[in-house]
């Protein structure tokens, strides 16, 4: 009897040993699932949305607190690392032109016929009035060099499923501390993100609307940025035309081509 | 000489109406020229004191990366705090951005110790509050964001490394200065809290010097002297001193006109009186010194009775001080919503030597013509 009662408690040991066991290897098992998982949603968004080249017209229309302005323009991107972008309309910003390649930026007016290059705390100014600043513009890391993912939950969305995800910076310089993107399941496109400071207080939101099949990708024709502390609207971002990967001539992305 | 005087007063006096005249638009000038002078010094020595008290203290030790006229510098602009300096009060500044009620307005974050005593803001407060993001602002700064003491205000601002944070920070002292360099758009805060929202542990953007600062070289910082730091009200002073030197200068050209007028007539209408002192002996010399005195004691009755209205006057001002509109307070440098004049000696006398000298000269260019007058002709009261 003795014996029985000491041999017991060493088995049920064992067992609950061994239930530790397979429950950490099995969480451990689901969370890495997840991990791998949450970084694909980001790539698969990233090879939805991004190509190696594109040629965009867009309108940004910065909603103020009286009017709202509309500012046409027309960019040619190459990877993230190259852009050009040619101001068409209103007349007060037609001819302005912005070329960045790595993380230079440089701005040319026409007004003045002058170039100039941004740097330190001018990236951190608005890009003409809106939402957006030219540091939100210049980020050309991908987001899984910068940040930990993790799916959180599953949502529905304006009648999607989404996954919604969790990137938590991983690097130091991160702008955002945290980010939350919502991942439409079927097209793996965003829908929104919302841009968190390091103490949780939300700074940024991002609506993705008027997703449409392009070229066999799905994409939102239509971008809403809104600054979550100020009052007002935000800024929209709506795709006029987009071509993905385009033939782009070498010299778009030069110096020169801003005095053109 | 002593008979000139005689003859030149009771002249004077014989004229009546037109020396008061004279003498009246004189004596405004006059005022007028000790006001606006007496002015300027009264806030030339009021900014310069507030400057100190507030803001300069003995001078500050800048980093070399910062320049405080270009905002573009506060994100490199700053370094440990020098060892082995005594004396001073660290100061970090960096950049934020506040919402009051959903505007966006930016701000210059400026972290001190709670001990200070080198300048004027009231730390003190920080020792007293519980609160985790503590701020003191300035009377313009509170009026511009519409902010009260216990109110909180959302903060955004970014650690060294440009991430961004946010969190609501709470007034709790407002203090009223009239030196916009330490109020418009800033929010003070404890240094210990600002090192912790960005992660610049012991860094300070300037450090402002006591009384007992001795100068000696730091490598990376610069030391601007209080004497150099009060040059630029200096040139602001002057500038203005300048301007409206303008100003009074018309109205005593207006005044020298006068006098320079009523001389031509009087040699003029008096050429048989003229005639008549060469007669009874007096030389040529004489008479236009006669005539030049006369002139110039225009100014002398002019400091007179601006002396009967001017000093009450400028008792009145010194005491009360003259009142600056709102909008001026807002320039950035310092300007008290009262001003002081102050009429010194120097300035009374200075005015007092240009007034009587421009008289005399614009006296003696019409006498001189009595110099080359025939006295025969003159008593005969021809025109010559």
């Amino acid at each position: 009897m003795n014996k029985t009662k000491i041999l017991n408690p060493i088995k049920m040991k064992k067992i609950k040993y061994i239930l530790a066991i397979i429950t950490i290897a099995t969480f451990g098992f689901v969370m890495q699932a997840q991990i791998i998982s949450a970084e694909k949603i980001i790539n698969k968004v990233d090879d939805n949305i991004n190509s190696d080249t594109q040629i965009v017209v867009s309108d940004m229309v910065i909603h103020g607190k009286r009017n709202d302005r509309t500012i046409t323009s027309k960019g040619y991107s190459e990877g993230h690392k190259k852009s050009f972008t040619e101001y068409l309309a209103p007349a007060r910003e037609e001819g302005t032109k912005m070329l960045k390649l790595e993380d230079r930026l440089w701005i040319y007016s026409p007004s003045t016929d002058r170039t100039i290059q941004l740097s330190g705390h001018m990236l951190r100014q608005s890009v003409m009035g809106s939402d957006l600043s030219y540091e939100d513009m210049m980020e050309d890391r991908k987001l899984t060099e910068m940040y930990r993912s993790k799916i959180l939950s599953e949502e529905t969305l304006n009648v999607r499923n989404t996954w919604k995800l969790e990137l938590v910076a991983k690097v130091d310089d991160a702008t955002y501390y945290k980010r939350m993107i919502w991942v439409d399941q079927e097209r793996f496109v965003p829908l929104k993100e919302e841009l968190f400071a390091k103490s949780g207080q939300l700074l940024k939101k991002t609506t993705m609307s008027n997703i449409e099949k392009i070229d066999g990708r799905w994409y939102p024709k239509k971008m809403n940025y809104k600054d979550m502390l100020k009052t007002g609207e935000g800024t929209d971002f709506i795709v006029k035309e987009i071509q993905f990967n385009p033939k782009i001539p070498v010299e778009i992305f030069s110096k020169g081509s801003l005095r053109k | 000489m002593k008979l000139a005087l005689q003859l030149a007063y009771k002249n004077l006096l014989g004229a009546g109406l037109r020396t008061w005249l004279n003498v009246a638009v004189l004596s405004f000038a006059f005022v007028i020229i000790i006001f606006f002078n007496g002015l300027m010094d009264g806030w030339n020595q009021q900014s310069k004191q507030d400057s100190i008290a507030w803001e300069y203290g003995n001078g500050h030790l800048r980093n070399n990366n910062y320049d405080p006229f270009d905002p573009f510098t506060l994100q490199d602009g700053h370094a440990e705090i020098p060892s082995g300096v005594n004396h001073i009060t660290p100061v970090l500044i960096q950049q934020g951005t506040i919402y009051p009620e959903g505007r966006m307005v930016s701000v210059l974050l400026k972290g001190i110790s709670p001990d200070q005593g080198i300048i004027k803001i009231t730390t003190a407060s920080f020792k007293t509050s519980s609160v985790r993001f503590p701020a003191i602002i300035g009377n313009r700064m509170a009026s511009s964001a519409k902010l009260k003491i216990g109110d909180e205000v959302l903060l955004r601002w970014r650690d060294k490394n440009g991430t961004f944070d946010a969190s609501n920070v709470t007034i709790i002292d407002i203090f009223d200065t009239t030196v916009a360099g330490v109020d418009s758009g800033q929010i003070w805060m404890p240094i210990e809290t600002l090192w912790d929202m960005t992660g610049l542990q012991n860094h300070a953007t300037i450090a402002i010097a006591d009384s007992n600062y001795t100068y000696k070289a730091v490598e990376g910082w610069n030391f601007e002297t209080q004497k150099d730091m009060l040059q630029n009200l200096d040139d602001i002073i002057s500038m203005k001193k300048y301007s409206t030197a303008i100003l009074y200068l018309l109205l005593l050209a207006i005044a020298l006109l006068a006098i320079f007028d009523t001389q031509v007539l009087s040699i003029f209408r008096r050429q048989k009186e003229i005639g008549t002192y060469i007669a009874l002996g007096m030389t040529r010399t004489q008479v236009v010194r006669l005539f030049t005195v006369e002139g110039s004691m225009y100014s002398i009755l002019a400091m007179i009775v601006g002396c009967i209205y001017g000093v009450p006057l400028f008792i009145y001002l010194n005491k009360t001080g003259i009142g600056m509109p709102q909008a001026s307070q807002d320039m950035g440098f310092s300007l008290a919503d009262k001003i002081y004049p102050i009429f010194g000696i120097q300035l009374i006398i200075g005015t007092i030597l240009l007034v009587t000298i421009s008289a005399t000269i614009v006296s003696f260019l019409p006498a001189k013509k009595i110099s080359k007058m025939n006295p025969v002709l003159a008593l005969k009261g021809k025109l010559q």
